[in-house]
């Protein structure tokens, strides 16, 4: 009997009875990179169960983050030097994802205070991970990394695109660019009230190539020679085609 | 009609690169360049990664230079027995020229030094071919026909003399030979062909008939970028095989519309027109050394250049 007891003692430790849950959906499960890849629209909805005993104090928000990859990243600022601009310093950003889109239903202040924000990792400067930096102004780097990779779409914030409606059902949708990359693509959903996470609900969405991408990425890695191979007999064949075919005009 | 490119890991529009690589080809055709050194800024500008778009047009410039070549072949105009002794000396020259490249890139900067190579050899070698193309138009103009007289210097007095009779010299073999290390050495450190700095060699240098030059200087690239394709091919994997078929298409048709305006046009025209284009290539590459640019920070991946 005691036994049964332990077991769920460490059960409900391991488990914290959560009052509000997220049930979580998806248009698509994965997303495949083809030859004619123009980007993909995924759609991220699901209903908020509750067991009866949550205390229902301060405003409810949804914030819906989508990272790529995180991968390290050199950052360097260009400096005049003798008339002319030359990279100088460099900041190495230990841990940036390739893509990051954040979601919220309200305003950001109001669906997340800042020290769960600092928790959890959700807006995008706290999602990217920098650490050491040896130069003074350093905040500068990432935020010129954020800045370029907003402009080429990569990272974006989304506030009030996440549709909440009876503070039960909640939708919203994630345009991936056209110029992405492979990978797991984390998704996270967090439910707050009054600014602190209750709930959190995490799945991956793969980003594949496939088809003719697939085959020829994989050949260009493990098959190297052969790869270049084939590129200069593509190579050889196009410019001999187009010679014969020029020739046969001509007479 | 946006195309995903398996390597590159970006949607292009498929009609721009065919373009991209019609407008090259005809320029490669015509005076016998590669068309790398213009290519290759271009790639980077809509968005190629810059490691996958070096590597993919030296492809790309096996392709076009091959139908250039062919076309050359058909009219003779290629000095096969010149383009193989440019070509020993060249990769010696790439060898070292690589050796140079690393030791650099261990230095930093490696980026920079490449640019300043450009400007200051674009900048010398095409305001030298304007300038004497130019003298030589207004010359000949004024009714005075330029006297072909063959220059008799110390080049003349070297041993292992050879003929080469496609372009009417006898002369040693050890000009070509360094003629070709030191564009070799040139060209890998700036990841390209060398064209644009052999056809000059090849005019003011060797003395050879511009109408030769021309194919010749293709002969040698279509060798040096398949050496270089290779070695990109095997060691990076950047590559982009996809990039560079939409790239050759237009570029081998490119190729030979540019061989048969070329040979509408006098070798002076050719070489002021060659000259300009190095010009305007240079200009560009200064501007943004010196010009303050619009965003003052770059990124990389980590532990590259």
């Amino acid at each position: 009997m005691r036994f049964v007891y332990l077991a769920l003692a460490l059960l409900s430790l391991s488990m914290p009875a959560r009052a509000e849950e997220i049930v979580l959906g998806l248009s698509q499960d994965e997303v495949a990179i083809t030859a004619t890849f123009e980007g993909s629209h995924i759609l991220i909805f699901g209903a908020i169960k509750r067991d009866g005993t949550e205390t229902l104090e301060g405003d409810l928000g949804v914030i819906i983050t989508v990272s790529g990859p995180k991968e390290p990243i050199t950052v360097r600022r260009k400096e005049r030097r003798y008339g002319i601009w030359v990279n100088a310093d460099a900041v190495e950003v230990d841990a940036a994802p390739s893509f990051y889109a954040v979601s919220t239903s309200a305003q950001l202040d109001v669906v997340l205070k800042d020290i769960e924000d600092l928790r959890h990792s959700i807006t995008i400067p706290r999602a990217i991970r920098s650490v050491g930096a040896k130069v003074e102004d350093s905040e500068a780097f990432t935020e010129a990394l954020i800045r370029i990779r907003s402009d080429a779409r990569l990272y974006s914030t989304f506030i009030g695109t996440v549709d909440l409606e009876e503070d039960t059902l909640f939708r919203t949708a994630i345009d991936l660019p056209s110029n992405i990359t492979e990978g797991d693509y984390e998704t996270r959903i967090f439910l707050t009230r009054g600014g602190v996470v209750v709930d959190e609900y995490d799945t991956i969405i793969p980003v594949e190539k496939v088809g003719i991408e697939r085959w020829l990425y994989r050949l260009a890695q493990d098959n190297a020679v052969l790869y270049g191979i084939m590129s200069l007999m593509i190579a050889v064949a196009a410019g001999w085609g187009a010679s014969a075919a020029f020739a046969a005009l001509r007479r | 009609m946006l195309i995903y490119l398996p390597i590159a890991e970006v949607s292009v529009n498929a009609f721009l690169l065919l373009g991209l690589g019609g407008i090259v080809g005809i320029l490669s055709g015509m005076f016998g360049v590669g068309g790398g050194f213009l290519m290759t800024p271009l790639l980077f500008f809509i968005g190629i990664p810059p490691a996958v778009a070096v590597a993919t047009e030296a492809n790309q410039i096996v392709a076009s230079s091959f139908s250039g070549v062919l076309a050359h072949l058909r009219r003779k105009t290629v000095d096969i027995k010149m383009g193989l002794v440019l070509q020993a000396g060249g990769l010696v020259g790439s060898g070292l020229g690589i050796l140079v490249f690393n030791y650099l890139k261990s230095l930093g900067q490696v980026d920079l030094l490449v640019k300043i190579f450009y400007v200051v050899f674009l900048g010398a070698i095409g305001s030298l071919m304007f300038v004497e193309s130019i003298n030589t138009l207004r010359r000949t103009s004024k009714g005075r026909v330029a006297s072909k007289r063959r220059k008799h210097n110390w080049v003349h007095n070297l041993p292992f003399k050879m003929k080469f009779r496609v372009s009417g010299l006898y002369i040693s073999v050890i000009p070509p030979l360094l003629v070709g290390m030191a564009v070799g050495v040139l060209a890998a450190i700036m990841g390209v062909g060398g064209g644009f700095i052999m056809v000059p060699a090849m005019i003011y240098l060797l003395g050879m008939p511009t109408k030769v030059v021309v194919g010749t200087s293709l002969f040698q690239i279509i060798l040096v970028t398949a050496f270089t394709t290779m070695l990109h091919a095997t060691t990076n994997h950047t590559v982009d095989i996809a990039l560079a078929l939409l790239l050759l298409i237009g570029g081998v048709i490119g190729a030979q519309i540019g061989t048969r305006i070329g040979v509408k046009l006098k070798a002076e025209q050719l070489r002021i027109l060659l000259a300009v284009m190095v010009l305007g290539v240079c200009v560009k590459l200064s501007f943004d050394l010196l010009l303050t640019p619009s965003e003052l920070f770059v990124l990389g991946a980590a532990g590259g250049h």
